[in-house]
């Protein structure tokens, strides 16, 4: 059997388990119900601004900010959901013998850790840029804001969840699938407040505290990617309307796009994280 | 230069011939196979072979080594050192389990799959070209046929067992490799799994059983290597291991004389008036000459009963002896 169809069939059967596991739909579920919640709160700031107590601009800000908090929301779902998919996916079928048979048949270990991220990335990314999708619509037609790259910042929240799945992945090939999913999602919570303090950090002028940011952005490339994409749902003007270098400190509005390096790096990340969890996975006495 | 081609073609064609005439690989090949876990010697030196359409048993106490011994064999768990070669192929090339079906004796399969998804997962996986007819009568076999399309989530132990040996079988295998397959079955299951692998050896299918149920294994088995604390304490046919024959006889007004005679004979035990004395395999006029002699000697012969040892006792009596040699060498070694 060739390597591809192996990755294809474990990645089908991933997608499978995770619509079989009920968990597809508390994902719709929890979308369904945010996505009708900030429907209602963007028509009350539709209603303000109709009211002219709000300027175009600050209608813009608000829009901005709202849309971005929103997303926050979304992929924090998408990180949680992924998060404590990847881990029992893969640790907890080893520990009850699922594993034993599958790898008992002509397979590379190798083939269904990439089957298993590919059905997860698939899962997550479809998750965020349908939702993220939903949510821009909805903006659009309560205040009649589109956000200037959604496509750019959509594939960016995919990307966050990639990189946060993958880390899950690799923890799983080491320790229990409780523990995976738990140390994911707190480091994934810890880079965004670390991205948080160094954003206050730069607008203090402490170079000290910026640099909190700037390296954990580096050592896991979550919060740089989600600054990314916030840069690409929120208008222009916004930043000049909540006084220019000062948004840095803001954690829901982002001051400078992604730098094409970075973007490299995030990819490099992956890539390197997932072969350590390939050499893991490989080495391990089923 | 003609000549050289046409004479290289020769002996390549010998070459060839001679190949395809020598009898196929073992299903199972194996040799000096070592695992430690920690501080644990798990598997010491294990050397083993199963040929092709041969039914092999593994026996052994708990914590032999058996499970790790499999579970090298399929590539499951590194060994630190050995070689294993499955159906004359190295099994560090996935490629070598193509034919190769396998039970865990940890059981689990996808609870959110039916049991014919799970069975098609499993073809898909092995490569192998097997109808969806094949694959309800592997399920029909197993005791699952009314079942076919429920989800694993909702059987019980025994049902998923049973679902395990479909696994194992579905792709028309060339080796089956069952490890504790009656775990969780019911006398009747357990008389099932017997059928499955005496029909699996009728067809040339070789098998590795791992059991427990010593009976099992002397119903089915061909071949028994016993394992123990990691090593091979001592394998070969059934004829072979349990060549050895008892004689159990009721005396009375034995004398030291009587008694020198039984103990020239073989290793005796006594318990009450019965004694038992181990037979070599191969003397037939062994036991009328012992009566006879007995008689003349002066002790009553009240009982003769010839009995042959059952796998269970020569297993115990290898283990025993084992055990015993160790405390002898610590023994001295203090």
């Amino acid at each position: 059997m060739t390597t591809a169809r192996t990755v294809l069939t474990i990645a089908a059967l991933t997608l499978q388990e995770a619509s079989r596991r009920r968990v597809l739909l508390a994902l719709v579920a929890l979308t369904v119900v945010l996505i009708a919640l900030s429907a209602w709160g963007f028509s009350r700031v539709a209603a303000e601004s109709g009211d002219a107590t709000l300027t175009s601009g600050e209608a813009r800000l608000t829009a901005s900010i709202l849309l971005n908090l929103v997303m926050f929301g979304f992929s924090l779902i998408a990180a949680l959901g992924t998060a404590f998919l990847a881990g029992p996916t893969l640790s907890g079928e080893t520990e009850s013998g699922i594993a034993l048979s599958v790898l008992a048949r002509p397979i590379r270990r190798s083939a269904l850790l990439l089957g298993k991220w590919l059905g997860l990335v698939a899962f997550g990314s479809g998750f965020v840029v349908v939702a993220g999708l939903a949510q821009c619509l909805v903006v659009w037609a309560t205040v009649d804001y589109w956000p200037p790259q959604p496509a750019a910042a959509l594939a960016l929240l995919a990307g966050q969840t990639t990189v946060l799945l993958t880390l899950a992945l690799l923890l799983s090939t080491a320790v229990s699938p409780m523990a995976s999913g738990v140390v994911a999602v707190g480091l994934f919570g810890t880079t965004w407040i670390a991205g948080v303090v160094g954003g206050i950090g730069g607008s203090l002028g402490n170079e000290a505290v910026e640099r909190v940011g700037t390296v954990s952005r580096m050592l896991l490339p979550t919060d740089g990617l989600w600054r990314g994409a916030m840069h690409g749902f929120q208008d222009p003007s916004a930043l000049v309307q909540f006084g220019g270098a000062d948004s840095e400190a803001f954690p829901f509005l982002s001051a400078a796009p992604l730098t094409p390096g970075y973007l490299l790096w995030a990819v490099a990340w992956v890539v390197m994280v997932g072969g350590l969890a390939v050499t893991s996975f490989q080495r391990k006495d089923l | 230069m003609t000549a050289g081609l046409a004479g290289r073609d020769a002996a390549l064609d010998a070459a060839s011939r001679l190949v395809a005439g020598l009898p196929p690989a073992p299903a199972v090949w194996c040799s000096g196979l070592r695992k430690r876990y920690g501080k644990r010697q798990a598997v010491a030196d294990v050397s083993l072979e199963v040929g092709r359409g041969e039914v092999v048993g593994l026996l052994g106490p708990n914590g032999a080594g058996k499970t790790s011994v499999i579970k090298m064999l399929l590539g499951l768990v590194h060994p630190d050192a050995g070689e294993v070669m499955l159906l004359g192929q190295p099994a560090a090339d996935p490629a070598a389990r193509a034919r190769v079906g396998y039970l865990p004796e940890l059981f689990r399969y996808q609870p959110w799959l039916s049991a014919t998804e799970v069975l098609a997962l499993h073809v898909r996986l092995s490569g192998t070209d097997v109808t969806p007819a094949q694959r309800r009568d592997v399920l029909a076999l197993v005791g699952l046929g009314d079942r076919a399309g429920d989800r694993v989530g909702g059987f019980s132990k025994g049902m998923q067992q049973r679902l395990g040996l479909a696994v194992a079988l579905v792709a028309r295998p060339e080796l089956v490799v069952l490890d504790e397959p009656t775990s969780a079955l019911d006398p009747l299951g357990r008389a099932d799994v017997r059928d499955i692998v005496l029909d699996l050896k009728a067809r040339g299918v070789a098998v590795l059983l791992n059991s427990h149920l010593i009976g099992e294994v002397e119903r089915v088995c061909d071949r028994v290597v016993i394992l123990d604390r990691g090593r091979v304490a001592a394998s070969g046919t059934l004829a072979e291991l349990l060549g050895q024959r008892e004689l159990k006889l009721q005396l009375t007004g034995v004398s030291a004389a009587a008694r020198e005679r039984l103990a020239a004979t073989g290793p005796v035990e006594r318990e009450g008036d019965w004694f038992t004395v181990a037979l070599a395999a191969d003397e037939d006029t062994a036991v009328p000459a012992l009566v006879a002699d007995l008689v003349a000697l002066g002790a009553q012969v009240h009982a003769v009963e010839p009995a042959r040892i059952t796998l269970e006792e020569r297993l115990l009596g290898i283990l025993r002896s084992a055990s015993e040699a160790r405390s002898d060498t610590e023994g001295s070694s203090r």
